[in-house]
């Protein structure tokens, strides 16, 4: 049939207004009109049967999902342009003999596609196949063994015996890195890990090595990701489809603390977990689990909990009187932020002329850290050895940060172990604690209370709005009209600001994702002088899209945790907004540290740099 | 694959990148094996070196590299032996004579010996198939190999080499 017949007299499909409203993952299939034979749309293709509207430079997979007809990928990776390469969204196109991938196939009106004909199916199950062909096989023992996506299609496909089975050449297990662990045998050879490093992070840490059935996903020189330019942000375990690339586990560790009747468990969790975890005890995306979340850490037998956001309040007492002080004494400007610990590295390793533009100030965790094994130690009367410090993260490289010799005391760590959001799912399920059945609890004090410009520490913006706000209050004394920087918060990339506060002009932007940084860092390198105070988060979203929370999130699912992060702050009155008012920060100072930027302040919240030089 | 670390100042490197000042990562495969002539053998630092150059990220040169086959890792021992694994050497059993050599030497194809005296390769057919099993010792012919002939061989060589 030629594309004019297919498209004579059939009214145009819904117009894509109506279209864009609809969420990606609505279960309905509205595209639910048998195409009639003789009819026909100016834009349109036939896809299973039924009529889908075609947008420019649509490819089949995107105007089908758009149109609520699902054909699996596996290599696909959303907001990224497609690769072809593992063949699994192959489809079949009447009058076409090779089946192609819909992935790349530009969508054309006329076409007439079929997504399960059996000839697809079959080619879907040969592939699986053979990816299952020279897979491990160990999957009872495997971490990805409930979220594997091979497992998963296999599943799908009803693949239920592996035809052929041949080891691949022996590949070492690399542990070496504290965040990310690389189990080469079972890679698929996607790709995703290499786009994300690359494309999202700039860092280009890992590539494609070898050749035909030899290839393997590694680094330079295929040596351990430690020695790497690797920036621990664990953006490739989110991506990966297996347990290729996943985090470095320390439950046991932590279990075995919690046992210990010699030891004192203490924990903190950092502000954007409580609004990503619930997605893996069966809630929706972004709601707070704030008050369950502390009740399970106390059945899990943690003696105290700490909110992470306290001590990142104290992070806004340092940073902004830092700010204001290489401000009024001609320091040196722009400043960055210093939380985002995949970001320090990052520095350290591609750009080490920048590190005296870092904040010194610790981040939040690691303060929190200090606090704990120095200040209440003291105040409790204990050992600073024999309280085990562990912190909910929704990040890898926060791993990394606490392992760093500068974060922490004559041989004493700060914090001991880091579990990735993903961790505490898996431990909480371990102790069948489900967040959905648990009341609320509360924090203990003294680390407990939190401002919200504290918890909007999780989302891109955050920290810059909640310095902003206290360092109104500083230059001026008063607190500012309104708390609210919109303009600095949502999910894009890059984003810039400039306000005057006491007639002093500050030029300030906030950045995620490393690529998104370093075409600042390049701009200011060139000469660029207008900024003042730099945010800078690796993950897109900021904390909230992290390497260490729920796997695979799509953009949506990051913008509803971040909405809810300032939702939770719309909902405080004003003196709950601003770090400057939180009554326990003002006690912290007055009881032990005198005052910001002050000797104990500098002993313990501030921190200095090393520049890296790894191959890269 | 592993790689070798540098055995010279590394100026053979900047003399090759030098006559290309403007190069991009389209003449990344040219740089490569302009160095590799050079040098004999893709370093660290070539392949570090290069990347810098070109501002293109170590990986990604890795990765193009251990992709094609002309490229090395290791410098050339002083006796390179290329093993000839064509059809009719390996219907005449070259594959026994590989695992000798592989013994005898303690390094894989394509590594070099610790003394830096032996290296050896595998290669398609050498078109010497009258004469198979054959492998080429620094470019001279030597035929009809078994894996009982190879150590004398092995050390005809190092004594050759020892004496100069």
């Amino acid at each position: 049939m030629s594309k004019k017949k297919f498209n004579e007299g059939k009214p145009a499909v819904e117009p894509a207004e109506d279209k864009k409203t609809e969420d990606r993952n609505a279960e309905a299939r509205p595209a639910d009109k048998p195409v009639e034979p003789g009819a026909a749309a100016e834009n349109a293709m036939a896809v299973d049967g039924h009529a889908v509207g075609i947008q420019p430079g649509d490819t089949i997979l995107i105007a089908a999902q758009r149109a609520g007809i699902h054909i699996p990928t596996l290599c696909y990776l959303e907001g990224f342009s497609a690769t072809g390469s593992c063949r699994f969204c192959v489809v079949e196109i009447e009058g076409r003999p090779a089946l192609v991938p819909s992935c790349t196939y530009p969508a054309e009106p006329g076409l007439k596609v079929q997504t399960h004909s059996a000839r697809v199916v079959e080619a879907r199950r040969t592939i699986i196949g053979l990816l299952l062909a020279d897979h491990p096989g160990d999957c009872l023992a495997c971490v990805r063994s409930d979220s594997c996506r091979l497992q998963e299609l296999a599943s799908e496909l009803d693949v239920r015996q592996r035809r052929s089975y041949t080891a691949r050449p022996h590949h070492e297990l690399d542990t070496a890195s504290p965040s990310i662990v690389r189990e080469t045998s079972k890679c698929v050879l996607c790709g995703k890990c290499i786009r994300v490093c690359e494309d999202v992070q700039g860092v280009s840490a890992i590539g494609f090595i070898g050749r035909g059935a030899e290839t393997i996903v590694g680094t330079v020189f295929n040596q351990g990701m430690n020695v790497s330019s690797c920036i621990n942000c664990g953006q490739c375990t989110l991506v990966c489809p297996t347990g290729a690339l996943h985090e470095q586990r320390d439950l046991t560790r932590v279990v075995a603390a919690l046992r210990d009747p010699a030891k004192v468990a203490v924990v903190q969790h950092a502000p954007s977990v409580s609004v990503s975890i619930g997605e893996l005890a069966g809630l929706r995306p972004g709601e707070d689990v704030d008050g369950p979340m502390v009740t399970a850490l106390r059945r899990l037998g943690f003696k105290y909990v700490f909110d992470t956001s306290f001590s990142a309040d104290l992070t806004i007492m340092e940073e902004a009187s830092e700010f204001v002080h290489r401000v009024s004494h001609g320091g040196i400007l722009p400043m960055f932020t210093s939380c985002s610990p995949a970001w320090i590295k990052f520095v350290e390793t591609f750009y080490p002329e920048f590190m005296p533009n870092l904040s010194t100030c610790k981040s939040p965790q690691a303060m929190m850290g200090a606090v704990i094994k120095s200040y209440w130690a003291k105040r409790m009367n204990l050992d600073p050895a024999d309280i085990v410090s562990v912190s909910i993260m929704p990040c890898t490289a926060k791993k990394f940060e606490a392992a760093r010799p500068e974060m922490g005391r004559d041989g004493v760590r700060d914090v001991d172990a880091v579990l990735t959001t993903r961790e505490l799912a898996r431990l909480l399920k371990q102790h069948n604690l489900n967040l959905r059945d648990l009341e609320p609890g509360s924090p203990d004090s003294p680390f407990g209370e939190r401002s919200t410009a504290g918890k909007i520490f999780g989302a891109s913006g955050g920290v810059m709005e909640a310095a902003l706000r206290t360092a109104y209050n500083l230059i001026t004394g008063g607190d500012a009209e309104s708390l609210d920087f919109k303009e600095i918060r949502g999910q894009a990339g890059s984003k810039e600001y400039r306000i005057n506060v006491a007639g002093i002009d500050v030029g300030v932007a906030v950045v995620n994702s490393l690529s998104n940084a370093r075409k600042i860092l390049e701009q200011i390198k060139n000469g660029r002088s207008d900024l003042h105070f730099i945010e800078v988060m690796s993950c897109p979203g900021g904390c909230v899209g992290g390497g260490g929370q729920p796997l695979s999130p799509s953009k949506s699912d990051i913008k509803v945790r971040l909405d809810k992060l300032y939702d939770i702050d719309r909902s405080e009155t004003a003196n709950h907004r601003m770090s400057h008012r939180n009554q326990e920060i003002r006690q912290l100072y007055d009881d032990f540290l005198g005052s910001p930027l002050g000797p104990m302040s500098h002993e313990l919240l501030h921190t200095h740099y090393h520049a890296r030089p790894v191959a890269r | 694959m592993d790689v070798a670390h540098d055995t010279a100042d590394g100026t053979e490197i900047q003399s090759v990148l030098a006559r290309y000042p403007d190069a991009t990562e389209d003449q990344l495969i040219t740089l490569l094996q302009e160095v590799q002539e050079a040098c004999g053998f893709l370093s660290r630092d070539a392949i570090l070196s290069i990347g810098r150059h070109i501002d293109m990220p170590a990986s990604r040169i890795y990765g193009v590299a251990t992709f094609y086959n002309q490229f090395r890792f290791y410098p050339l021992g002083r006796v390179h032996i290329q093993i000839c694994r064509g059809t009719a050497c390996h219907v005449k059993g070259s594959k026994a004579v590989l695992d000798t050599l592989r013994q005898e030497l303690g390094v894989a194809a394509r590594q070099t010996t610790r003394d830096g005296v032996f290296s050896f390769e595998e290669l398609a057919c050498i078109g010497a198939c009258g004469l198979a099993p054959a492998l080429m010792v620094n470019g001279e012919l030597r035929a009809k190999v078994t894996p009982e002939s190879i150590p004398a061989l092995l050390k005809e060589y190092r004594e050759k080499v020892e004496a100069v």
